[in-house]
């Protein structure tokens, strides 16, 4: 299968670079070698329990976060004052300092989740799934805090740390390494994190490039103008191998400093709409939960909001998926589960704040055409919701900000931007520690990786979202089928530092500084 | 009974011209009298960092100490040893206003000595804004030399 899913995109690549030369469209020519190159993957990813129209995959996601929400007792409601006492530091010794911080681990995963999911991905939602899909985006954000604890907690316990300081993590280590530590079967560890390894590749190169390359596109266009997308998938090419090959670490740093500046804006001025339309808040939240159980006409009814929140919430707080491991592995902390306590606090951050501040957004300036005799909401024929101005993605957010104050657009398409840009840096690295993990820690193999990534923008700016959004949710939900089910055979190792921790917590071993 | 002073240094003219200060009153004190040198590499815990930042950092830490260590603390304590004067050294990282305090309490120090300001760079973080927030937090007696 794995060599199957790297011929097919080797295929792909040679045959679009070849249509290339010919192709009177360029945009047309990628997307059609893109659809057919990764359609095969996108079906089997999402087909339907057999008889019914339930994705085998949001139900392999509700059911994981659900055993590890019970298993471990509820962790994200009973240890949340916990988290936010570590992230502050108060449990931080002063000579441990120069180190990697909770605060510092949290905010550069934030970095990698917050952004167009939180955008793009949930104005996606409620144009398919309607309002009720808010509801089920929310429960998938608090439940998937449980699983980003076990991931995280994992991924610092079983990273590797080499001779020089530098540090590698993520679930192809705790895999591969935990399995031995269990006694259960090496090879099929190995073999699970290899796997991971390969679809991480696939979702560093989707959800973490081209869907966010995408949709800065359609942004910026938007904005703008329309213009040909592989303008700006050259653009953001240059830029992004500047960084990563480059090493132009200046850019980079600008970005992890506007970024968390432009999530204040986003999320500040969001909840001005809110109360801007202080009257209709609780309509919206009646739609919100009215949709969630019975749909409000939208295709699929209660099923179909449901499988749109679920889908949505896990693309863009990435719990289950394992890729928030690699980024918390590199915190300095004698407890591993300390991290795993942080780290549960992004999927609530990520999802139940910040996309919800979107959906309601979205509802409350009603970019959702409603029929007024029926209170339904009304389908286009594609099946979604029609909108007010008939955008959809981010152009539909973007609607949604500009009924309020005319002037977002103009701050989106940089946040948008920034967002794209920040996101992809940190699924750069992601990617390129699953290379790494499979082809070795070499300046060749990462500089290999690294071009690739930069190819993939192109592409990803280029094609149109339909191809785009299927393979980025596509690879970014395989990743978390092998993640879960490793976390399945090592949740015990997690309850076993849980318990511990917890005891000697409460006898106020652990001297607290601030 | 031993006298601990505490010296903040980074390199410069400036920092050295606090020591020089500390040391004719660490001589006036006698030999009971310590220095103890802090050189404070600033880092904020709340400062973003990237992930690959983050994955190096343990790395970079060890490698801006030793190189404090080597550039600032062994050459003054060298001179010091050399002048008789009892000294120690050490390299932290965090915030210098905070941790020159802090080492102060828990030795028992007399007095802090610190520069007023310094030209450029890391002195000017350390002894910049950071001497007033010295003074104005400090726990034992401080000196700024000017």
């Amino acid at each position: 299968m794995i060599s199957k899913l790297f011929t097919a995109l080797t295929v792909s690549f040679f045959a679009l670079f070849s249509s290339l030369v010919s192709a009177s469209s360029i945009d047309e020519t990628i997307n059609s070698v893109f659809s057919s190159a990764t359609g095969w993957f996108v079906s089997l990813i999402f087909s339907p329990l057999p008889g019914t129209s339930f994705p085998w995959i949001v139900l392999w996601l509700v059911v994981g976060a659900s055993v590890f929400t019970l298993y471990f007792g509820f962790i994200q409601f009973r240890a949340i004052g916990h988290s936010i006492s570590l992230v502050k530091g108060d449990y931080s010794n002063p000579n441990d300092a120069g180190e990697v911080s909770h605060f510092q681990a949290l905010a550069t995963a934030l970095s990698g989740t917050v952004g167009l999911g939180n955008i793009a991905g949930v104005a996606v939602a409620v144009s398919i799934g309607g309002p009720g899909a808010t509801f089920w985006m929310i429960l998938a954000g608090l439940l998937g805090m449980a699983s980003k604890f076990a991931e995280c907690t994992l991924g610092v316990k079983y990273r590797n740390q080499f001779d020089d300081g530098r540090v590698s993590g993520g679930p192809m280590y705790y895999i591969s390494k935990g399995f031995i530590e269990r006694g259960l079967p090496a090879g099929f560890g190995k073999f699970l994190a290899a796997l991971f390894a390969v679809f991480c590749i696939f979702g560093a190169l989707g959800g973490g490039n081209m869907f966010q390359a995408n949709q800065a596109h359609a942004q910026l266009s938007g904005v703008i103008g329309d213009y040909p997308g592989w303008i700006t998938g050259i653009i953001f090419a240059v830029v992004v191998f500047a960084v990563i090959v480059g090493g132009i670490k200046s850019i980079a740093n600008v970005t992890e400093k506007v970024v968390p500046f432009m999530g204040v804006l986003y999320v500040g001025t969001a909840l001005v709409i809110i109360l801007m339309n202080a009257d209709k808040i609780g309509w919206a939240f009646g739609q919100i939960f009215e949709g969630a159980f019975t749909g409000l006409g939208v295709a699929g009814g209660m099923v179909g909001a449901l499988i749109q929140g679920f889908k949505r919430a896990a693309f863009s707080n990435e719990a289950g998926v394992g890729s928030a491991a690699i980024a918390h592995s590199a915190v300095r902390t004698n407890e591993p589960i300390t991290e795993g306590l942080v780290s549960l606090l992004e999927p609530f951050i990520d999802t139940v704040v910040i996309c919800t501040m979107t959906a309601l957004v979205i509802i409350i300036t009603q970019q959702l055409v409603v029929d007024p005799t029926t209170g339904l909401y009304m389908l286009n024929e594609s099946g979604t919701i029609q909108t007010a101005d008939g955008s959809s993605g981010v152009a539909l957010t973007s609607a949604a900000f500009a009924s309020a104050f005319s002037w977002f657009p103009y701050i989106l398409v940089v946040a948008v931007v920034l967002f794209a840009f920040s996101t992809m840096l940190s699924w750069s690295y992601y990617g390129l520690k699953a290379w790494t993990y499979l082809f070795g820690e070499s300046k060749g193999a990462e500089l290999t990786f690294k071009i690739i990534f930069c190819i993939f923008v192109f592409i990803g700016a280029t094609i149109s979202l339909g191809p785009v959004i299927d393979f980025s949710d596509a690879a970014i939900f395989a990743m978390a089928v092998v993640n879960i089910i490793g976390l399945y055979f090592l949740m015990p190792v997690v309850k076993k530092e849980l318990n511990s921790y917890m005891t000697r917590l409460r006898a106020g071993e652990f001297k607290k500084f601030k | 009974m031993s006298v601990t002073f505490i010296v903040g240094v980074d390199g410069s003219d400036a920092s050295n011209r606090a020591l020089a200060f500390a040391k004719r009153q660490a001589s006036l004190v006698g030999e009971e009298c310590k220095l103890m040198l802090v050189c404070v590499v600033e880092w904020s815990p709340y400062k973003f960092q990237t992930t690959e930042e983050n994955a190096i950092r343990h790395k970079q830490k060890q490698e801006e100490s030793d190189s404090a260590q080597k550039r600032v603390i062994d050459p003054l304590l060298e001179a010091l040893k050399n002048d008789g004067i009892n000294a120690e050294g050490r390299v932290i990282h965090g915030k210098a206003a905070t941790i020159l305090n802090n080492i102060a309490v828990e030795n028992n120090a007399e007095q802090i000595f610190v520069a007023r300001s310094t030209e450029q760079g890391l002195s000017a973080r350390v002894f910049g804004s950071v001497t007033a927030n010295l003074v104005m937090g400090s726990n034992v007696p401080v000196t700024v030399v000017s």
